[in-house]
C-alpha cells in the first residue's frame, strides 16, 4: 500500500534561492513526524507546499493518494497551525474555531455542538465568547490547534507550534500535543527548529540542510547513530576524531597512528581509508588514574565548566586531538579534575560513531 | 446584502483582480489624467468671446480639418514678463520661507512630543492633528480677526500699553508667513514626529557617553537622523504652498501676487481662459523637480520599510 | 542640554500657540454681544440664533455636506481598490500607470486640478451632453478624484502591515478569496477604512479651491459662501458656525482616540 504522504523529487524556488531541493520523502498515516532544521533551511516551504500555499516548482506531492498539483489549500485534507498562530482579531474564540466549519455549511446546533467538542479537547470550555487579545499565548496557542483541527483534517501541518511560548509553558505544552494527536489519530508534521522540542514530541524526525533531508530517523537513532557530521554536529554536543583504518577485524575497525580508536562498525571500511568518528560527551569518562579500559587515552584538562548536576570538559591529548566530555558527580567527596591536570579518558568501542562522510 | 456577498464570493479571482485594476485606473485617466490633457490643449488656443470662452484648438469645420493652434498665451506671459513670472519667483520665494518657518517651529514641537512620555504624547499629537481636521478657511478666517488693525493682538497691545497705535500686519508678509504655518505645521510635524520617534534614546546616550556635547549630539546624531522627515515634511510644506491661492487671497495685500492667485484672476476676473491655462502649465512646470524628487523620496522610504520587513518565510 | 530644552519648549508653545491662539479667540468672541472682534460688549447667544435663521448659510452646510458624504464614500471604495492594487498584486502590467496617476493628485496643486477638472467637464458637456452643466454631482465626482488618492495612502499603510498568515489560515480553513477579503482583511483593516473616509471627508469639506471652479449656480459649498463673505468683511455669524464645527470635530477626535487609547491599553497585556 502506498504511504499515506509521498513527496517525489519536489523542488521549490523563489527567484534565484532554491528553498526545497529535489526532495523525496514518504509519511505514514497517523505519524507525528518532525522537521528539524536551521532557519532558512526550507523545513517551512516545504510544509507550505504540503498545505498548499505555495506549488512545487518541479516534482509531485501525493496526500492520501491524491495529486495534489493544482489542489487549492482550502480543497487538501490539511490544516494548517501557524507560527503565530494567525487568529482572526475580530472575531471570539468560537468565531475563529467555527470559521472552517461554517464555511462547509455545518450551521446551528451542530456547529454549537462541534465547536464545543474542539473547546473541550484544548480545555477551554469557558472561554468561546473572548477575543484573541484577552487570552495568554499558551491559551492562543489552544485555539489555533483547536481551529486548524476543526475540520477534521487528515494531515496537520504545525509550524513552531510552541517557538512563541514560555520554556516552562512549552514543556506542558509538548505532552499535551503529544496527547491530542494518539487520541485523534491524525497524522501531524511539525516544523521545529529546536532539537529539544522534536526529540520529544516526534516518533520520526527529518533533519534538513540547503532544501534537503539529511537523514529521516527515529530521535534515538539520530542521536546515537547520525549518518553524517552535519546529523551528529546538528543534535547536541559530539567530539570528531579524523585518521585513517590501520586495521579491520569482524565486528570492528582500529585508527592507525598515535590515537589507536577501535570502534564496533559494519561499514566496508578497507585499511588504509580516510575516516571520521564521532563520540558524544556523556559516554566518555575520565579518571585520574590509567586502568585496562579499551580506547584509553592519555589527555590534559584544558576547559572545565562546573553545571551542579555535571561537569563540562574540554581535554587534549599530547597530540592535539580535543575531546569534549560530560562527568557526572556521583559522589560529592570525590575531588574532581582540574585546570592543567592531567588523566585518562576512556570510552567503549560500542559507542563510537563511524561516520559516512 | 446577504445575495451581493454570496456573488461577490464568487466571482473568478481573475475578473476580481483586473476590476480592482482597472476601477480606479479608469477613473483617474479620466478625471484626472484627461483634464490634464485637456488644460495643455486650452493653454495653446485663442481666446474668444463665448462659451466656452476659447476657440477650439483642433476640430472638422465645413472646410474639412483644422486647427487653431497659438503659442500666443506662453508669448504673452514672456511680454509681460514682471506681470506673470514675478508672482512666480514671489511664489517660490513665500513658499520657501514659509517652509524654513515651519520647519523652525516643527523641529522643536516634534522632538518634544517625541521625547514625551506615552500618555502626553497621544494628547499632543491629538492638538497638533486636531486643527488638521477642522475647516482651514475658517481658521485662516480667525487669524484675520487676530490680525486686523482693528483686531484682537492690535487691541490687547494698545489696552496693555505695549504699542500707540495699531500696527500693520495684515496684508503683509509677515501675515502670508503666519497663515502658511497655520495651515501646513501638521504636515511637517507629523513626518519629523515619525523618525525622532524611532530615534533610539540609547543613541543619545551614547554619544554623551562619547563625550559629545549637546550641540555636537544634534549635529552629529540627531541631525543626520531626522534628514528623511526633513526632506519628507519640507516637500509636503513647499509644493502646496507654491501653488496656494486662499492665504494670499484672504491675508495678502494687492501687491502679494502669488501664482495661484494670478491664475485665479485670470480666470474669474479676466476670464481668459487660455492665460489661465498657460499659467496653470507653468505652474506645474515649475513643480516638476520637487513633485518627481517627492516621488523618488516616497520610493525610497517604501523601499527601505521593505528591507526592515522579515524576510519572508522559508 | 538644559539650555536647549529651554529653547525646544518656548518654539514649541509658540507652535501651538499659533495653532490655537486664533481659534481660542474666535471661540471667545462668538459669544461677544458686539460685531467687532476687538471689543467685549457683554455675553450673547445672538449670532448663534441668527445664524439659525440663516437658510443660506444653512443650506451651504448642507450641500457641503451631502457633497462630503458621497466624495468620501466613493474615494473610500476606489482608495480601498488602489491600496489592494499595490499592496497585493505584485508586479500587474499597469502598476506603474496606475502608481503615478494615483500619487500625482497629493502633490497637485488645487488650482491647477480645479481648472483642468473644469475644463474637462466643459468638452465632456460639450463631446457628449454630460456633465449637463456643473453642480453638486461635478464636485463630488472632482473631490473623489483626489480623495481617492489620500484614501489610498491610509489603507495601504495599513495593508502593509497586515499579517498575511491570517488570509492564508482562512484559504486553509474553506474560504474563497472574496469571501476572504469580506470576512477577515475588511473588518481588521476597518480602522484604517473608517480613517480613510474620514480623511477624504474633511478634504471633501474643507475644500474651496476646486469647488469655485466646478460648482455651478445653486450649488455654493460652505467654503465658497464662507470665502465670499470674508472678503467682505467679518460676519459674526461665521464665528459661531466655526465654534460650532471647531467643537464637533474637537468632540469626535477626542473622543475617538480616547477610545483608540483605552482600546489599546487593553490589548497591551499581550
Amino acid at each position: 500500500m502506498a504511504p499515506f504522504i509521498r513527496l517525489k523529487f519536489v523542488s521549490k524556488s523563489f527567484a534565484d534561492v532554491v528553498a526545497v531541493d529535489n526532495l523525496s520523502l514518504d509519511i505514514e498515516k497517523g505519524e507525528l513526524f518532525c522537521l528539524l532544521g536551521a532557519s532558512g533551511c526550507g523545513k517551512s516551504t516545504l510544509l507550505r507546499l504540503l498545505a498548499g500555499f505555495e506549488s512545487p516548482t518541479k516534482g509531485t506531492i501525493e496526500i492520501d493518494g491524491h495529486d495534489m498539483a493544482g489542489v487549492a489549500p482550502a480543497d487538501r485534507p490539511v490544516n494548517f497551525m501557524f507560527q503565530n498562530y494567525a487568529l482572526f482579531p475580530h472575531m471570539s474564540v468560537a468565531g475563529n474555531v467555527g470559521y472552517g466549519l461554517r464555511r462547509a455549511g455545518v450551521r446551528g446546533d451542530a456547529l454549537d455542538e462541534r465547536v464545543n467538542a474542539l473547546l473541550k479537547l484544548v480545555r477551554l470550555q469557558n472561554l468561546g465568547s473572548r477575543k484573541p487579545h484577552q487570552l495568554s499565548g499558551g491559551q492562543r496557542q489552544r485555539v489555533a490547534l483547536a481551529r486548524a483541527l476543526a475540520r477534521r483534517p487528515k494531515l496537520l501541518l504545525l509550524d513552531e507550534p510552541l517557538a512563541a511560548l514560555d520554556k516552562k509553558l512549552r514543556e506542558d505544552t509538548q505532552f499535551e500535543l503529544v496527547d491530542i494527536q494518539e487520541k485523534l489519530d491524525t497524522t501531524f508534521i511539525v516544523v521545529t527548529h529546536d532539537q529539544e522540542e522534536a526529540m520529544t514530541l516526534a516518533g520520526r524526525i527529518g533533519i534538513m540542510d540547503a532544501g534537503q533531508l539529511v537523514q529521516v530517523d527515529e530521535p534515538r537513532k539520530l542521536y546515537e547513530r547520525p549518518k553524517n557530521s552535519f546529523v551528529a554536529d546538528f543534535l547536541g554536543t559530539i567530539s570528531f576524531v579524523d585518521g585513517v583504518v590501520g586495521q579491520r577485524d569482524k565486528t570492528g575497525i582500529a585508527l592507525d597512528g598515535d590515537l589507536k580508536i577501535r570502534a564496533i562498525t559494519n561499514l566496508d571500511l578497507a585499511v588504509g581509508k580516510a575516516v571520521r568518528l564521532a563520540i558524544r560527551p556523556e559516554k566518555i569518562c575520565l579518571s585520574r588514574t590509567a586502568s585496562t579500559a579499551p580506547n584509553q587515552i592519555e589527555v590534559v584538562v584544558e576547559d572545565l565548566a562546573y553545571l551542579g548536576f555535571a561537569t563540562n570538559y574540554r581535554v587534549k591529548t599530547p597530540s592535539g586531538q580535543m575531546f569534549k566530555l560530560q562527568q557526572q558527580q556521583r559522589r560529592s567527596n570525590e575531588t574532581p579534575l582540574s585546570w592543567g591536570e592531567t588523566g585518562y579518558v576512556h570510552f567503549d568501542p560500542q559507542d563510537v560513531i563511524v561516520l559516512e562522510d | 446584502m446577504r445575495g451581493l456577498v454570496r456573488y461577490v464570493a464568487h466571482l473568478p479571482a481573475v475578473t476580481g483582480r483586473r476590476l480592482v485594476i482597472a476601477l480606479p485606473l479608469i477613473w483617474l485617466a479620466v478625471f484626472f489624467f484627461l483634464p490634464l490633457v485637456e488644460t495643455l490643449q486650452v493653454s495653446f488656443t485663442t481666446p474668444r468671446r463665448g462659451i466656452p470662452p476659447y476657440a477650439p484648438l483642433w476640430g472638422f469645420g465645413d472646410d474639412g480639418f483644422f486647427t487653431n493652434f497659438t503659442t500666443g498665451n506662453y508669448a504673452l506671459l514672456l511680454q509681460y514678463w514682471s506681470d506673470y513670472f514675478g508672482p512666480a519667483l514671489n511664489s517660490i520665494k513665500l513658499a520657501f520661507f514659509s517652509t524654513l518657518v515651519c520647519l523652525a517651529f516643527a523641529y522643536p514641537m516634534a522632538w518634544w512630543i517625541a521625547r514625551s512620555t506615552e500618555k502626553w504624547r497621544t494628547i499632543l499629537l491629538v492638538m497638533v492633528m486636531l486643527p488638521f481636521w477642522t475647516s482651514s478657511l475658517l481658521r485662516l478666517y480667525a487669524l484675520i480677526g487676530l490680525l486686523n488693525p482693528n483686531g484682537f493682538i492690535n487691541a490687547a497691545g494698545l489696552w496693555l500699553g505695549l504699542i500707540d497705535a495699531p500696527m500693520q500686519m495684515m496684508q503683509t508678509d509677515f501675515s502670508i508667513y503666519i497663515g502658511m504655518v497655520l495651515t501646513y505645521l501638521p504636515l511637517m510635524i507629523l513626518p519629523l514626529y515619525a523618525v525622532m520617534v524611532r530615534l533610539d534614546a540609547d543613541l543619545l546616550a551614547a554619544a554623551a557617553d562619547l563625550g559629545a556635547s549637546g550641540p555636537e549630539i544634534f549635529r552629529t546624531i540627531i541631525l543626520p537622523l531626522t534628514i528623511p522627515g526633513i526632506v519628507a515634511g519640507s516637500l509636503l510644506v513647499f509644493i502646496p504652498a507654491v501653488g496656494e491661492f486662499v492665504i494670499p487671497a484672504l491675508l495678502g495685500g494687492p501687491d502679494q501676487l502669488m501664482m495661484g492667485k494670478v491664475l485665479w484672476t485670470e480666470f474669474f476676473r479676466n476670464r481668459d481662459w487660455p492665460v489661465a491655462s498657460a499659467i496653470a502649465i507653468l505652474l506645474l512646470a515649475i513643480l516638476t523637480v520637487p513633485i518627481i524628487y517627492a516621488r523618488y523620496q516616497d520610493g525610497r522610504v517604501t523601499a527601505t520599510d521593505r528591507s526592515e520587513r522579515p524576510v519572508e518565510a522559508k | 542640554m538644559g539650555r536647549m530644552n529651554g529653547l525646544v519648549l518656548s518654539l514649541g508653545a509658540l507652535g501651538f500657540g499659533i495653532l490655537y491662539l486664533p481659534i481660542i479667540v474666535m471661540i471667545i468672541y462668538s459669544f461677544n454681544a458686539g460685531k467687532l472682534v476687538s471689543v467685549w460688549s457683554g455675553a450673547s447667544l445672538k449670532w448663534y440664533a441668527s445664524l439659525l435663521e440663516n437658510d443660506q448659510l444653512l443650506s451651504a452646510f448642507g450641500t457641503s455636506l451631502l457633497i462630503a458624504i458621497w466624495a468620501a464614500t466613493i474615494a473610500t471604495v476606489f482608495g480601498i481598490c488602489i491600496a489592494i492594487a499595490f499592496v497585493r498584486f505584485g508586479n500587474f502590467r499597469s502598476r506603474l500607470a496606475l502608481s503615478a496617476i494615483a500619487s500625482a493628485p497629493l502633490v497637485m496643486p488645487e488650482i491647477v486640478t480645479g481648472l483642468s477638472m473644469l475644463l474637462l467637464f466643459i468638452s465632456m458637456e460639450s463631446l457628449f451632453g454630460w456633465p449637463a452643466g456643473r453642480g453638486v454631482d461635478t464636485i463630488i465626482i472632482a473631490h473623489a478624484t483626489f480623495g481617492m488618492c489620500f484614501a489610498a495612502v491610509v489603507v495601504q499603510a495599513r495593508l502593509r502591515d497586515f499579517d498575511m498568515a491570517i488570509e492564508e489560515a482562512a484559504a486553509d480553513l474553506g474560504a474563497t478569496q472574496p469571501f476572504i477579503f469580506l470576512s477577515i482583511t475588511l473588518p481588521v483593516i476597518a480602522p484604517a477604512v473608517v480613517a480613510a473616509w474620514l480623511l477624504a471627508f474633511t478634504l471633501s469639506f474643507d475644500d474651496l479651491v476646486i469647488a469655485s471652479f466646478v460648482s455651478g449656480p445653486g450649488s455654493s459649498t460652505l467654503p465658497i459662501l464662507v470665502f465670499s463673505k470674508v472678503r467682505l468683511g467679518v460676519t459674526p455669524e461665521i464665528n459661531a458656525l466655526a465654534t460650532v464645527m471647531i467643537l464637533v470635530v474637537a468632540v469626535a477626535v477626542i473622543g475617538a482616540s480616547w477610545v483608540l487609547r483605552r482600546r489599546l491599553a487593553a490589548r497591551s497585556p499581550d
